[in-house]
C-alpha cells in the first residue's frame, strides 16, 4: 500500500499525540493518593510508653537502618527530686532491646521516644545547598539519597539530633514517616507495633482524625518550642526537662 | 540601513552573548535533574521513588482479613490494642505468599517480659513482673493465653 500525503500528515499527528505521553513517562503518584490533601504529624502520650524499643526496632527492619543508628529511639529520664534542670538521661543502643531495671531509687522516671519532627519550617532543609532534603506536599521531611552529597550539613543544623550518615551511602538519612506506608494508607512502621498506642500517625487535614479532639481536650507541648521549628510531633504529659 | 552602518562590532558581540547564553541553556538542561522544581527547590521524582519503596510490615489490616478468628479472641483480651506484627514480627513476605512463608512460632519466654518486665520508668498501671520471680523460666503460655493474657480462673476470683 502505498502512503499518500494525507495518510502521513494524519500518522504524524497521531505519533506526536503518543510521543507525548511517552516522553511524559509515568506520573508521581498515579495512585489515587493526592499529597495536598494530608499534613501528617505524630502524636506522643508519654504516660503510655512502656519503653519496650518496638518501634525502634519496627523502624530497623521496615527502614533498613544501619546498626548503631536510629531512625526513632526511646530515651529514659531518671530526674531527682532536687536536680529538674539536669535530668540523667539513658539510652542504650537507641531501647532497642528495652532499658535495664532501674531501681525505685524516687525521683521520676519516664520514657520519651523521639524521631524526626518534621517540622514545618525545617532547619536542616534550609541548609541543604543542593536541593537533596525538601518538604513534601503532605508535610514530610525527606532526604533525596540520590541527590545528596553527603555534605552533613543537615546534620548539623538539626536541633533534634534526628539525622545521621548512612555508612553504606554516604548520604544523609532520617526518619521519611513510612512515606511509601503513609502513601498507602498504612500507618507507620513505628505506630504499627507501639503495643501500648503511645505513638500515633495524625493526618491533620483529615476531619475525622481523634488528633482534633484529642488537641482540644489536652494539653500537649512539642520539643524544644523556643526554635521556632514548627515541629509536627507533639508530646501529651511531657516533662518540662526533656530537651 | 545607514544607522548601522558602524554597528558591526555590536553584531559580533551579541552574536557572542547568545551564543554564551544558548551553551548556558545546554549546560543548564543536561544538569538539572528532571522533575527538579516542579512541587520545589527538589527533584519532584525523589517523592515517588520514597513512596516506592518495600514493605516490610503488612499492617494489621492484612492480617485480620485472614484470621478474623484470632481477631474474635483478640477484641475480648486486654492485647486487643496490640497490633499483631508487634509480636509476630513483619509477615509482608507472609500477605504475598501464606501457603510457603510460615510464621515462626514464639518462644514467650522472651517475648513477654519485652513489655513486662518491671522498671521504674514504666506507666504504674501497666502490669510488670520479675520476670525470674514470677515464673522461674517456666515459658509464660505455660499459664497465660498471648491472645487473651488474663487468667480465666483469677479474672473469675476477681469478679466475685
Amino acid at each position: 500500500m502505498s502512503m499518500t500525503r494525507r495518510h502521513f500528515l494524519l500518522l504524524t499527528a497521531v505519533a506526536a499525540a503518543a510521543w507525548d505521553s511517552i516522553i511524559a513517562g509515568t506520573p508521581e503518584a498515579a495512585s489515587t493518593y493526592n499529597m495536598t490533601d494530608h499534613w501528617y504529624g505524630m502524636l506522643m502520650n508519654i504516660e503510655k510508653c512502656i519503653g519496650c524499643g518496638s518501634c525502634v526496632r519496627a523502624c530497623q527492619l521496615e527502614n533498613k537502618v544501619p546498626d548503631g543508628y536510629f531512625r526513632t529511639w526511646v530515651e529514659r529520664y531518671h530526674i531527682e527530686d532536687w536536680t529538674v534542670e539536669n535530668p540523667t538521661v539513658d539510652s542504650p543502643d537507641g531501647g532497642k532491646n528495652g532499658f535495664v531495671e532501674l531501681k525505685e531509687t524516687g525521683g521520676k522516671n519516664f520514657f520519651v521516644p523521639k524521631l524526626c519532627n518534621h517540622c514545618a519550617d525545617s532547619p536542616c532543609t534550609q541548609v541543604c545547598p543542593v536541593g537533596a532534603t525538601f518538604h513534601t506536599p503532605d508535610g514530610v521531611v525527606l532526604v533525596d539519597g540520590k541527590y545528596c552529597l553527603g555534605c552533613r550539613y543537615c546534620i548539623q543544623a538539626c536541633p533534634y539530633g534526628c539525622r545521621f550518615l548512612n555508612p553504606a551511602t554516604n548520604t544523609a538519612e532520617k526518619c521519611s514517616l513510612c512515606y511509601h506506608r503513609i502513601t498507602k494508607g498504612l500507618t507507620t512502621a513505628c505506630c504499627e507495633n507501639c503495643p501500648t498506642g503511645a505513638r500515633q500517625l495524625v493526618d491533620f487535614k483529615n476531619p475525622n482524625d481523634p488528633i482534633h479532639e484529642f488537641l482540644k481536650t489536652h494539653s500537649v507541648q512539642v520539643l524544644k518550642p523556643y526554635m521556632a521549628t514548627k515541629a509536627k510531633v507533639y508530646y501529651y504529659g511531657l516533662d518540662g526537662s526533656v530537651r | 540601513m545607514k544607522d548601522f552602518k558602524d554597528a558591526g562590532h555590536l553584531f559580533r558581540l551579541a552574536a557572542v552573548f547568545a551564543a554564551v547564553f544558548l551553551i548556558f541553556l545546554l549546560v543548564r538542561a543536561a544538569l538539572v535533574p528532571k522533575g527538579f522544581g516542579k512541587y520545589g527547590h527538589f527533584r519532584a521524582e525523589a517523592i515517588a521513588e520514597a513512596m516506592d519503596k518495600p514493605l516490610n510490615y503488612a499492617g494489621h489490616k492484612a492480617c485480620e482479613d485472614c484470621h478474623s478468628d484470632i481477631v474474635e479472641v483478640k477484641s475480648k483480651g486486654k492485647h486487643k490494642g496490640v497490633n499483631c506484627e508487634s509480636c509476630h514480627g513483619p509477615q509482608e513476605k507472609h500477605v504475598e505468599d501464606p501457603g510457603s512463608v510460615v510464621p515462626a512460632k514464639l518462644e514467650t519466654t522472651s517475648l513477654c517480659p519485652r513489655c513486662h518486665t518491671a522498671n521504674a520508668a514504666k506507666p504504674k498501671n501497666f502490669p510488670q513482673v520479675i520476670p525470674e520471680d514470677h515464673s522461674g523460666g517456666v515459658p509464660c503460655d505455660t499459664c497465660h493465653k498471648p491472645h487473651t493474657p488474663v487468667i480465666e480462673a483469677e479474672a473469675a476470683e476477681v469478679k466475685k
